[in-house]
């Protein structure tokens, strides 16, 4: 069992308050990404529930036990670092023993949960060696083992493959899926890389200054963002946001236009917005097509086209002065300084009103 | 040959010797006899007997007058090389001096005795290390005593430093707790401030807790040394913060995180600190002088300043003792100097 | 020096640590409780707390109770037997027909002690610094086999100051090595070195610099090599003379260790006493008796024992000293905004 549970979390270091109330419910079995830019609270968040910090007020439950003043040590996490912080004077086997060395447990099964860990991650002929002595990818396998020795109640991983290299990080983030997979204990995992939370999280927890902006499984939150900055968050490249304006809400669609150039039908009532609203506009770079002849289009100067074979990555100035990315499937012969016709289909849009939240019913 | 020469005397890029070249020189080798000059005197002195430790100008060797048993005289007899009045020489006994002349005997005819002028003979001499020097001090005096009580102060007050230091080290490298910055404060604040300043209440503490003439009068108030807790917690603040969390997650207790994980890996600075400690504290005069008034209680510094100091001074075993002292902190030297330069130059601390 | 280092728990570290641990668990149990009941915090000051009982009995208490003794009389050395004197001692000190003739003074003992440090202070320490930014110059030169020549001259550092003492009472003695060497090289007479005033007192400095110049050289030398070789390499393109690079780039960049040096040697001048004792014992008469002798002698060992005086005289030096560290502190501070900008 590994229900964790956030009510009215908030810690403040002096007068600063990095996590504004959070409340949060991780199912048992679940894997949940905080995901946020640097400085969003979403350590600090982590530190809380490891028990390596106190929160300043609300409540921490582990399976409806309030744990805030259970030391780290009793409450049967397992947390693996961003820096792995191996021990570097032990051997990667008396790395694996110490946590179950201090809960006392008999040697033999000490020496059998290591040889089931190193057969799984694959570390079992490294075992006498020192941290110093492995590469990167091995050390965060041995980081990884550390924890699964431990049997926890949860796992908490904090950036783990933000070191690795950019081939070692997509083969680590599979493995780490099919662990999950296998283990099926809670894991709740910190980046700020949005490709790794998409690929890792059953939901992913969004969190910015402190505050959670959405939480949502990866593909809620791509295709119903919350917010203009879940929108811009996720997804790569970042969505495309152009002023528009509300020109009829009707029973089954919004007529928005869009930089007064194009004017499409969303085919869901806004419910909070009325007629003749300013809004503005998201679009994914992937959603935006070139015109065929004849079409509704918004007119733009390409300024750069990145060939990338299977896509064409295509920036472009709008007449108002915008820059807009489009992600264009195939090859395109299109250079700088032309003109372009650019369109995009209503479904497609995200309407955000003017305090930044989606507009209801869209 | 011409190739060594060539070795020692090149210079980078090939230039030619520049006066500065021969200044650097003439600078090492100076530094070289300065330096090295008076311990190898004292050294080649301790095995020196009495008699010529006392003659000027001194020999640079020990020799001492070689000595013939003859029948029918219970001592041997120093033996010299004389000159004969019809000019040969030869090498006979002194029986008996009686102002400028003496009486000298053949070993092998002791029967017929020769006058000769004092001037006319020269002891035949050999090189012999007066080991009695370095042996009598033990059996005589209490030099054995005195190595004990220094060996017991250096070794307790290394060990309780290094503990009670690193300890208080990891607290103030590793916690955040209430008046941390004031003790850390209090700690710079004293680094400079010697003991010398505070001998006078010093005193009357260690009297009032009875540990007048007592060694651990001399240990207890060396080992809350500042400069030991500074330099531990400058290296213990280079320990990732990440390693303790990590620890705390594996339930290790607050004391295993100390002594599995913090004291491993300070293990280079705490040798710089063992180090120190043990030239510290072997090296210690003023204080123990002052608390140690029983002869059986002296360190060796306290003991030899003694001796070197009565009226009559015993020079052979002064030197010898001096040796013997000398020993520890050349062992150090030998060994160590290596680290101890590197610590000292990184930490900027004696 | 880096927390990553590389070690193998076998042999010596094994056995020890084989040792170590069952005593070491054995000392967890309590303290794993006492962790339960204070936490944390609880912890940190279990940690802090033997150094700072011993640092409290052993130097902070003296501190406090020297200013108290200061202000007492008599001969005894408990506080409670003691009459209270309150500022006479210092009056006393400070009672003076002129500072510069110590017989003119109520203390002439207090004076003449430290004027002849204030002597011994400023020559000591111009001559050792001298010396040694020599010696670390010449260390910093590429020389065959430096490892060795530095690790010589740091050798004296590490000698006990009664062995330092010894060594020269018995070099610098009328039938010494000193007047050999001079009665071969130039036929001098025999001098006795210890018990002329003058050449004692030059004695006393010329040892405590042998002894104490490997320091100082190792850290100036440390400060050389901090300076970068492209800088020295810039200056030769540019063609400047060795003199001018001397005084353009090495001094200005080897500045901030020069003040650390300058400083120590003051605070360590300034203290002068073991090798000196050893050497001359304060004679002849009082020509070589320091500060730090004058308190011991008058707090410990002469007939007419004075601990009032004695405490008073300390607590004069450590003024001294604490100005000197002041001075460190400002000019390290100084320096490192010097260095952030």
């Amino acid at each position: 069992m590994g229900r964790i549970t956030l009510e009215k979390l908030t810690k403040s270091y002096g007068s600063v308050e990095i996590l504004h109330g959070i409340d949060l419910d991780i199912q048992d079995g679940e894997f949940v990404v905080f995901v946020g830019p640097s400085g969003c609270g979403k350590s600090t968040l982590l530190r809380q529930i490891a028990g390596l910090d106190k929160p300043t007020s609300g409540e921490l439950k582990i399976n409806g036990k309030l744990v805030n003043d259970v030391p780290a040590a009793d409450r049967g996490l397992a947390m693996v670092f961003q820096s792995y912080a191996l021990y570097p004077h032990m051997s990667v086997r008396q790395n694996l023993a110490f946590g179950l060395e201090n809960a006392r447990m008999p040697k033999a099964e000490i020496d059998s949960r290591i040889a089931e860990a190193a057969r799984m991650l694959e570390i079992g002929d490294y075992l006498d060696r020192r941290p110093g002595q492995l590469s990167g990818g091995q050390r965060q396998r041995v980081a990884i083992g550390r924890a699964i020795v431990r049997n926890p109640t949860a796992f908490l991983l904090d950036e783990p493959l933000s070191n690795l290299d950019a081939e070692l990080r997509i083969s680590m983030r599979a493995e780490l899926s099919a662990l999950h997979q296998r283990l099926k204990t809670t894991m709740i995992y910190v980046t700020h890389d949005q490709i790794e939370a998409m690929t890792l999280a059953n939901r992913i927890v969004v969190l910015r200054k402190g505050n959670i902006e959405q939480v949502g499984t990866p593909l809620e939150l791509y295709n119903r963002p919350a917010n203009r900055f879940v929108a811009g968050f996720i997804g790569a490249p970042s969505m495309n946001f152009l002023p528009g304006s509300i020109l009829a809400v009707n029973l089954v669609d919004t007529v928005v236009t869009v930089l007064g150039e194009e004017t499409l039908a969303v085919p869901r009532p806004a419910e909070t917005a009325e007629a003749g609203e300013k809004i503005t506009v998201g679009v994914r770079p992937q959603h935006i097509r070139l015109a065929g002849p004849g079409e509704d289009c918004i007119g733009a100067k390409v300024t750069l086209v990145e060939a990338l074979g299977a896509e064409t990555v295509v920036h472009a100035r709008v007449s108002t002065g915008e820059l807009l990315l489009a992600v264009l499937a195939g090859q395109h012969a299109l250079s700088a300084g032309e003109d372009i016709r650019l369109t995009f289909d209503a479904k497609d849009l995200h309407l955000f009103g003017g305090d930044g939240l989606r507009i209801a019913g869209t | 040959m011409a190739g060594v020469v060539s070795f020692l005397t090149r210079r980078r890029g090939g230039d030619r010797w520049h006066w500065t070249d021969v200044a650097t020189w003439v600078w090492l080798i100076g530094g070289l006899l300065i330096i090295f000059g008076p311990a190898v005197w004292l050294v080649l002195s301790s095995f020196k007997t009495p008699a010529a430790l006392s003659a000027f100008p001194p020999s640079i060797l020990p020799y001492v007058t070689q000595e013939v048993q003859v029948e029918g005289f219970d001592k041997p007899l120093p033996l010299y090389e004389v000159t004969l009045p019809d000019g040969t020489t030869a090498q006979m006994a002194e029986k008996r001096r009686v102002g400028v002349i003496a009486q000298m005997i053949d070993p092998k005819n002791p029967g017929e005795v020769v006058k000769v002028n004092i001037k006319d003979r020269k002891p035949v001499e050999m090189v012999e290390f007066a080991t009695s020097n370095y042996t009598e001090p033990f059996l005589q005096f209490d030099f054995l005593r005195y190595l004990w009580n220094s060996v017991f102060v250096t070794v307790m007050a290394t060990i309780i430093t290094l503990i009670v230091n690193s300890m208080a080290a990891f607290a103030l490298s590793k916690y955040k707790f209430k008046g941390r910055d004031l003790i850390l404060l209090v700690i710079v604040g004293t680094l400079m401030v010697p003991l010398g300043v505070i001998t006078v209440p010093l005193y009357s503490i260690i009297s009032t807790l009875g540990l007048f003439n007592n060694l651990w009068g001399v240990i207890l108030p060396t080992v809350a040394t500042p400069t030991g807790v500074f330099l531990l917690r400058q290296y213990m603040l280079t320990i990732p913060d990440e390693l303790i969390d990590a620890a705390r997650m594996d339930k290790a207790s607050e004391w295993q995180i100390y002594w599995r994980i913090v004291l491993p890996l300070s293990a280079p600075a705490l040798a710089v600190l063992a180090i120190f400690s043990v030239v510290w504290r072997w090296n210690d005069f003023l204080w123990p002088l002052i608390v140690l008034s029983r002869s059986t209680a002296y360190t060796l510094q306290v003991g030899l300043n003694v001796y070197a100091g009565q009226l009559n001074v015993q020079w052979h075993y002064i030197l010898a003792m001096t040796v013997v002292t000398m020993i520890p902190v050349v062992l150090v030297f030998v060994f160590l100097q290596r680290f101890i330069t590197r610590g000292i130059a990184t930490s900027g601390l004696k | 020096m880096s927390a990553n280092i590389k070690r193998h728990r076998t042999g010596l570290g094994g056995i020890a640590f084989a040792v170590i641990r069952p005593v070491m668990s054995l000392i967890d149990i309590p303290l794993r409780a006492l962790q339960r009941a204070t936490g944390q915090g609880g912890m940190a000051s279990f940690f802090i707390l033997p150094n700072m009982a011993v640092f409290t009995i052993f130097v902070l208490i003296p501190f406090a109770i020297n200013f108290v003794y200061s202000m007492t009389g008599g001969i005894e050395i408990f506080l409670n037997q003691r009459d209270f004197v309150g500022a006479e001692h210092y009056r006393d000190i400070f009672t003076c027909g002129s500072y510069l003739d110590p017989a003119s003074c109520r203390r002439d003992g207090f004076w003449t002690a430290a004027q002849n440090t204030t002597l011994f202070v400023i020559l000591q320490v111009t001559l050792l610094i001298i010396v040694s930014l020599i010696t670390a110059l010449i260390l910093n030169r590429q020389i065959i086999g430096r490892s060795f020549w530095r690790a010589m001259f740091f050798f004296p550092v590490l000698l006990s100051p009664v062995v330092v003492g010894l060594i020269w009472r018995w070099i610098l003695q009328r039938d010494g090595l000193l007047n050999f060497v001079l009665l071969e090289a130039f036929g001098a007479e025999q001098f006795n070195w210890l018990t002329d005033r003058t050449a004692a007192f030059a004695a006393t400095i010329g040892v405590s610099i042998w002894a104490h110049m490997g320091f100082y050289t190792l850290i100036l030398l440390a400060g050389l090599q901090a300076i970068p070789k492209d800088l020295y390499e810039a200056a030769e393109m540019d063609g400047t003379s060795k003199s001018r690079v001397f005084r353009r780039i090495t001094l200005p960049l080897l500045m901030p260790n020069l003040i650390v040096v300058l400083v120590l040697a003051l605070i360590k001048a300034v203290q002068v006493f073991d090798e000196v004792y050893v050497l001359t014992g304060g004679g002849p008469g009082t020509s070589t008796m320091y500060l730090v002798q004058y308190i011991y002698e008058k707090g410990f060992a002469s007939e007419l024992r004075n601990p009032g005086l004695a405490a008073a005289a300390s607590i004069i030096m450590g003024a001294v000293l604490v100005v000197l560290t002041l001075m460190q502190m400002a000019a390290s501070r100084r320096n490192e905004k010097k260095g952030e900008r």
